[in-house]
């Protein structure tokens, strides 16, 4: 059986600085991360034939490749669903490589989410004859359960009654995060970690949820080039070769709201995601030596633990608590810090992480990476990647 | 406000009692005699065809041997005209002004029950008497906390009692405009209704809480759709939920401000008996009281003059 696994590889990373305020328009930041990309895989403009981006990303192909001189495009593409697609984006780069539909494909995420435009705003804004994610959204809106810290918050409540979890539980998530960050340079929060008794005491957002249990909000942009694993060998830096790339959807899958389906304990997406990255890649939770895991909210850290097979169900607070996410734990998670600590670029700059992790320049360089695991935003369709070294 | 002041309370009883003590007050007699011409106009405005008010050889040969006046008139002959003086005064003012001034500035008419004695004639002048027959309350109200004052009326013709008349008031202090109520400001929370989910906003207008039924194979399904997921039937019908249902989760909104709601509040999914999930917002009930497994019950709340949304409450088990 045809498998993409080996094939492909990123090539090149690269990131604007991640700030509160970036002083400049999406388009400008979405074409310097993509020229930093292309400079750190040592590829020109003219070598990209594909681009690929998320459909929440507010900058058309066609406009960054006028931008940056990238030319002529064979193969364009979108992910839907927020922050599920990070890793959606390098399957659908990985897959035209693949095929040959594009050789180059430049994948990016720019905004400004902190300066412009803020997701954890409340989003009320309903039409008349509702598209389908407008039907869905007005079993929500009325009732005033309108931001992502809400939508997740529930899932965290069923999660603490069914498995014991309390907020310390998703505090020491925070605490990790925060303390990996404080030692990357260029994180948001460098220099600043936190201790439990902070997060404890910082104030309400929904609860269960804290301030403190909540993603920060960014300005910023990555960019990732991907080609093929042969073509990444004659390039700058060690490759980072695609050795699993997954999306996945669960039954009755709903937008962060997915409160009608099984025991709302789990996230059923992330299991379908995971069953596929461990099919794929022919590698098992053991074999990965750091995680990327996407952290727009804590609780869902210990979710992810769960259904990716780390441990077993309700037993991710014990993993945490033992200090198993932790820089010398038996899986360092997000040694950048995170979208809790670095910035919250999508979960992009994770992606940008498990890269350097592999070819050993991270700030937080965890030793002997052969595979690191990647996800997306969760709650929404997802997806997840395996990245190893060659 | 959900309580009325002690003091202020006693100081109404006491008053309506008095009021109550000094009993009926006859009024001004009627302005003008029982006459055909306001009996004509009142039975034209009425659509009244009866002959018996108006057709003078019909009336003489019917059971009055002449003309009467339709006895639903009766007030008619006695109210005071909207340019004339004061009207006399009855029991009932100083208890409606001591009302207005504690607050309870709303008024809605409850009941009015007549009962005639006998026919009017022509050339008759009926004399209102005016009684205060009770005055109950605090009562907590759809429309606010009032007070039901109920009067009496008798229409006498020289002292003989031809009709009375029961009528009873709510005087209500309005609520005080909360965010979610603030002078009827439409309800910035609005949901999208199609084609697909028109059904259940319709039944929330009604007081129902509706469930999508699958009329092909009797599935139920919350949220709806336009299609039966598990037999393709496009054929959508609905049951009436019995209301009751059980905390499965919620959550505590604090920040940022939501318009419309005022915080904190709580969202909860709850778990219905029929096997669907809803959520709603949990009311009644401090946000600190809430717990998994509470059982709640539906109530349905005007967020403004149009839209209804369906809340929970907290319900015995």
């Amino acid at each position: 059986m045809y498998s993409l696994s080996g094939r492909t590889a990123i090539a090149g990373i690269g990131a604007t600085e991640f700030s509160k305020d970036s002083g400049r328009s999406e388009l400008r930041l979405a074409a310097d991360a993509v020229f930093a990309a292309l400079d750190d895989a040592g590829v020109a403009p003219a070598e990209v034939d594909g681009l690929v981006t998320f459909t929440q990303d507010a900058n058309d192909e066609i406009a960054v490749a006028r931008e940056t001189g990238i030319g002529e495009l064979t193969f364009f593409s979108r992910v839907p669903y927020g922050g599920g697609a990070a890793c959606g984006t390098v399957l659908q780069a990985a897959m035209a490589v693949a095929t040959g539909a594009a050789s180059t494909v430049v994948c990016y995420r720019a905004f400004n989410e902190r300066s412009g435009s803020r997701f954890g705003r409340p989003s009320t804004g309903l039409g008349a004859e509702p598209s389908s994610l407008g039907a869905e959204m007005s079993w929500h809106v009325p009732h005033g359960l309108v931001t992502p810290a809400a939508w997740v918050a529930m899932v965290a409540r069923r999660y603490m009654h069914a498995y014991g979890a309390t907020s310390e539980d998703f505090g020491r998530v925070a605490v990790a995060m925060r303390r990996h960050a404080a030692t990357n340079p260029a994180a948001w929060f460098h220099g600043r970690p936190i201790t439990l008794e902070e997060h404890q005491r910082s104030r309400w957002i929904v609860e269960p949820l804290h301030l403190l249990d909540c993603c920060q909000e960014s300005d910023g942009a990555v960019a990732l080039v991907v080609t093929s694993a042969e073509r990444a060998r004659d390039l700058r830096h060690r490759p980072a070769v695609v050795t699993g790339a997954v999306q996945g959807s669960g039954a009755g899958q709903m937008m962060m709201t997915g409160f009608y389906r099984g025991d709302m304990t789990g996230l059923p997406e992330m299991g379908v995601v995971a069953r596929g990255l461990w099919e794929m890649s022919g590698l098992a939770p053991a074999d990965v030596q750091t995680a990327i895991l996407y952290d727009h909210f804590t609780p869902f850290v210990l979710l992810q633990l769960e259904e990716l097979g780390f441990c077993a169900r309700g037993e991710a607070r014990d993993l945490v608590a033992g200090g198993g996410i932790e820089l010398d734990g038996g899986l360092p998670v997000n040694p950048h810090g995170g979208q809790l600590g670095e910035a919250y670029i999508h979960g992009m700059n994770g992606i940008a992480e498990a890269v350097r992790q592999i070819r050993g320049t991270a700030a937080n360089q965890v030793t002997g990476v052969h595979n690191v695991l990647v996800t997306a935003g969760t709650g929404v369709p997802t997806s997840a990647l395996v990245l190893s070294t060659p | 406000m959900t309580t009325v002041e002690p003091a202020v309370h006693r100081r109404l009883a006491e008053l309506a009692e008095r009021r109550i003590e000094l009993g009926e007050t006859r009024g001004l007699p009627a302005a003008d005699p029982v006459n055909l011409p306001m009996i004509r106009h009142w039975a034209e405005a009425m659509g009244d065809t009866n002959p018996a008010y108006t057709d003078e050889e019909f009336a003489a040969a019917g059971p009055h041997g002449e003309i009467v006046a339709p006895p639903a008139m009766i007030q008619v002959w006695t109210m005071p005209g909207r340019g004339g003086g004061r009207p006399a005064p009855t029991p009932i003012d100083d208890v409606l002004a001591a009302l207005d001034e504690a607050g309870f500035t709303g008024v809605v008419a409850t009941d009015c029950r007549q009962t005639y004695h006998r026919y009017l004639r022509l050339g008759e002048r009926p004399v209102p008497g005016t009684r205060l027959s009770g005055m109950t309350g605090p009562k907590t109200t759809a429309l606010g906390l009032g007070y039901f004052v109920t009067w009496v009326i008798t229409w006498y013709v020289a002292d003989e009692p031809v009709a009375e008349m029961m009528f009873r008031v709510l005087k209500f202090r309005p609520p005080e405009r909360g965010p979610a109520a603030a002078a009827r400001d439409p309800y910035p929370l609005r949901p999208a209704v199609g084609r697909d989910t028109a059904f259940f906003w319709e039944g929330v207008r009604q007081g129902e809480l509706r469930i999508q039924k699958c009329a092909g194979c009797g599935t139920l399904r919350h949220p709806p759709g336009p299609v039966c997921p598990s037999c393709r039937s496009t054929e959508r019908a609905h049951v009436v939920a019995s209301g009751r249902g059980e905390v499965f989760s919620y959550v505590v909104h604090h920040a940022p401000p939501v318009p419309g709601l005022a915080t904190p509040f709580v969202v909860a999914v709850v778990q219905l008996p029929e096997g669907v999930r809803i959520v709603g917002n949990v009311v009644e009930c401090e946000p600190a009281k809430v717990e998994i497994g509470m059982p709640v019950r539906v109530t349905f709340r005007e967020m403004d003059d149009e839209f209804v949304l369906p809340v929970w409450s907290p319900a015995e088990s």
